[in-house]
């Protein structure tokens, strides 16, 4: 048992810590945010020369064959600068799906580089996390096929060169395609997210895609793709609630009411000790999410990480508001970083499934023994 | 990093939950399961099996004095082990708390007086901190003891004293020095439960059980032997105390074996026909529970490794007591819900089936696990002042 990190993981956790502390501080985010795409292609670019999107593609296509405690470092160090690019949705969920896909190997390499970027557009509305839930049909269509559907609230579409879209085969399975933005037939209605990303609402309509556009994938691969994001998003979470936490503790110490620093008040003492736990009960369901998310026991995986995501959108939640409300007033504007760093922590409760969807999957995982 | 045990450790696992199998009396283990008191023999029957296994009645202590010198993952596991396996809570006063004490600040004559006997479970120990005036704010203690012809003679009253009925000895926080403020005139005393002047009396707590108790002390001589390192110093052993030995404070085994009951009795019980263990409501607090317990696990492991590498528990154990203690009476408080009208029929009486009998008293006995030990508003003092340093 060991949870330190290797010489080379806390290497790689300095970089990007340095990298989001130097280049992407919270007022160049904000410019970033409020600029016409809502991201950067600069800050994209330095991501790729840092090696960074590189992390999770396999050393045979160029890239760096990192594991998911590496991913769980990088993401926990990228949380608290709020980044507005895709990150989690190209370098993290689309790589790992791609990487189980041979036949498209050239674009992880092309993506490592920071030259293309790929999405996955799979959630429907109904779907309220689940994987399976799919009504976007394909159809044969000579020796093409004709997808029929839409995708909601897929982040960063705009930003994407591809989407890798999911749909339902007449045969019942789900196939996924990888689809060039530009294909007649697909259109988004863009627009901004509560935590300054982007994102959009795909509609595909006879979309002709010709046999290659299709992945060598199936539900399993897009199941093992959205577990290693999903463990991505948690390692995100809690490096979001760690920075909340440290900032809501240096408030408490500061801020003076009543002739003393408000931190001597035991009640904000132990909301901020209740504040503490649940960063600490996170961090160690991250961590066993990274450890298990590639498990080959799917059990196990998928219970870990649902405890995983129960966890942490609890503790998101709490840390988020409480990080608010005892920073006061000033927790409620827009200039202070607190108030972004909560609503990004209550978007990480809405993705992925939120707590419900895990807790009820926890339920049902645990009855099949 | 690795979340998995080494093969040594494992190896280790497998010989307690052999020993624990094949030694432990059933009579003891059916108690346990039960949620019932043990009487003191049975208590010093478990402990005295495993002192001759080779110590592991001090699974803290090192080999220096008798102890198996395991590491704190060692103990980790041998607790768990022990939990699980339905042995009983080892009498933490002599051997987890007075005993570190005396190691760490008394002399070579205290040691060998006193360390064997407890080590072989021929001496019972009990702790003398709480009194009626000194519970959270354990420093405004008033029990006195005046130095007279190199004896110390001691008045006054503890309370709370868990299981001081059984007790051979007793050791005391006393004020030494009435004119130095708080912490500064306390002394750490060992007493001798016989002495003349002690007088026992039963506090009979909400569950009907005669667990904790008062003690007078009325110019009771102690000999000026037993006293523990300097006078006026003895909060140095308190707070050595209170930091000692909690890196397993969390009970992790404990709330494992209770969860694996509640879901037992989950599975037996129905509700509109069906097993209640699948209704909606109650697999989701069942749920929540279990998910809460694999977070502190690990938790506990991190501190436990972060112990290993600086060997200082530190005030994480707090976070520990706290999370810990909440989960184990969340469980409590399930399987009474999930027994049901059964759980109401108390004093010994058991009309349901088997498994509601003593859970309403087991429920409300476990409601101290908040309070004692420093209750756990003390112990977000400590984390917000120790950790955060608010």
């Amino acid at each position: 048992m060991d949870f330190s990190l290797s010489e080379e993981q806390r290497q790689l956790e300095e970089t990007v810590r340095r990298f989001m502390a130097k280049d992407y501080a919270f007022e160049k985010r904000r410019v970033i945010r409020d600029s016409a795409e809502g991201w950067s292609r600069e800050a994209w670019q330095a991501l790729a020369d840092l090696g960074l999107l590189a992390l999770n593609v396999p050393e045979e296509y160029g890239g760096l064959g990192a594991g998911p405690v590496d991913t769980m470092v990088a993401m926990n160090a990228l949380g608290p600068g709020l980044l507005l690019e895709p990150y989690l949705a190209s370098a993290v969920v689309a790589t790992a799906l791609l990487r189980e896909c041979p036949q498209h190997a050239g674009l992880m390499e092309q993506m490592a580089a920071g030259e293309c970027i790929a999405v996955l557009a799979h959630d429907e509305p109904g779907a309220r996390g689940d994987p399976g839930y799919v009504a976007t049909r394909c159809r044969p269509a000579g020796t093409d096929f004709q997808i029929d559907g839409r995708k909601c609230v897929v982040g960063h579409a705009a930003a994407a060169d591809w989407l890798i879209v999911s749909a339902r085969g007449e045969d019942g399975d789900i196939v996924l395609f990888l689809v060039p933005l530009d294909t007649p037939g697909l259109s988004l209605d863009g627009y901004p997210t509560l935590d300054g990303t982007r994102a959009a609402e795909v509609h595909l309509t006879g979309v002709r895609l010709p046999e290659t556009a299709r992945l060598d994938a199936d539900r399993e691969v897009l199941g093992r793709a959205l577990d290693i994001g999903l463990a991505a998003l948690c390692a995100e979470a809690v490096g979001i609630m760690k920075a909340a936490l440290d900032a809501t503790v240096d408030y408490l110490r500061t801020r003076q009411q009543f002739g003393q620093p408000i931190g001597r008040f035991q009640a904000l003492q132990h909301r901020a000790a209740d504040m503490l736990m649940h960063y600490e009960q996170a961090k160690s369901m991250s961590t066993l999410a990274a450890m298990r998310c590639t498990s080959k026991d799917a059990r196990e995986r998928r219970r870990a990480l649902s405890a995983a995501k129960v966890t942490i959108g609890r503790a998101a939640c709490f840390i988020g508001q409480q990080a608010v409300q005892l920073h006061g007033g000033m927790g409620m504007s827009d200039e202070l970083v607190v108030s972004h760093w909560f609503k990004r922590l209550t978007a990480i409760e809405l993705m992925f499934g939120d707590t419900d969807t895990h807790l009820q999957q926890f339920i049902e995982i645990s009855a099949q023994s | 990093m690795n979340l998995d045990f080494t093969d040594a450790e494992n190896a280790f696992r497998e010989e307690v939950r052999a020993f624990v199998r094949e030694k432990l009396p059933v009579a003891i283990r059916d108690k346990v399961s039960r949620g019932l008191h043990l009487t003191r023999g049975e208590h010093l029957q478990w402990q005295r099996l495993l002192y001759e296994r080779g110590g592991w009645s001090g699974p803290g202590w090192p080999k220096a004095f008798g102890g198996p010198g395991w590491s704190p993952v060692e103990q980790y596991i041998f607790e768990e082990e022990c939990a699980l396996g339905g042995a009983p809570r080892l009498i933490p006063f002599g051997m987890k708390m007075v005993a570190p004490v005396i190691m760490a600040f008394g002399n070579a004559t205290q040691q060998a007086r006193f360390l064997p006997k407890i080590l072989a479970a021929e001496e019972w120990w009990c702790q003398g901190y709480s009194e009626p005036g000194a519970g959270s704010d354990l420093a405004s203690l008033r029990t006195r003891a005046v130095r007279k012809e190199g004896r110390h003679i001691v008045n006054g009253q503890k309370t709370w004293t868990t299981l001081g009925q059984h007790a051979d000895w007793i050791f005391c926080l006393v004020r030494t020095d009435p004119e130095a403020k708080a912490q500064r005139g306390i002394s750490f005393l060992l007493i001798d439960m016989k002495s003349p002047g002690i007088t026992v009396r039963p506090i009979i707590t909400l569950d009907g059980a005669h667990e904790v108790n008062e003690i007078w002390f009325e110019d009771v001589e102690v000999p000026a032997a037993h006293l523990v390192g300097e006078e006026n110093k003895g909060w140095t052993c308190a707070k050595f105390l209170l930091s000692h030995e909690r890196s397993n404070i969390a009970g992790i085994g404990i709330a494992k074996r209770e969860l694996a009951r509640l879901k037992h009795i989950a599975a037996a019980e129905t509700k509109r026909g069906r097993p209640l263990i699948e209704d909606p409501l109650f697999a989701a607090r069942l749920a929540e529970i279990e998910i809460d317990l694999m977070a502190l696990e690990i938790t506990n492991l991190r501190v436990l490794s972060a112990e290993a590498e600086k060997r200082a528990p530190g005030p994480e154990a707090s976070i520990l007591k706290i999370k810990g203690t909440e989960l184990q009476q969340a469980i409590s408080e399930l399987i009474l819900q999930a027994v049901g009208p059964y759980a109401l029929p108390f004093a010994g009486a058991a009309p349901g089936p088997a498994h509601a009998a003593n859970r309403a008293a087991q429920y409300l006995n476990l409601r101290k696990l908040s309070i004692y030990g420093g209750s756990n508003e003390i112990q977000k003092n400590i984390v917000a002042q120790m950790i955060l340093e608010l």
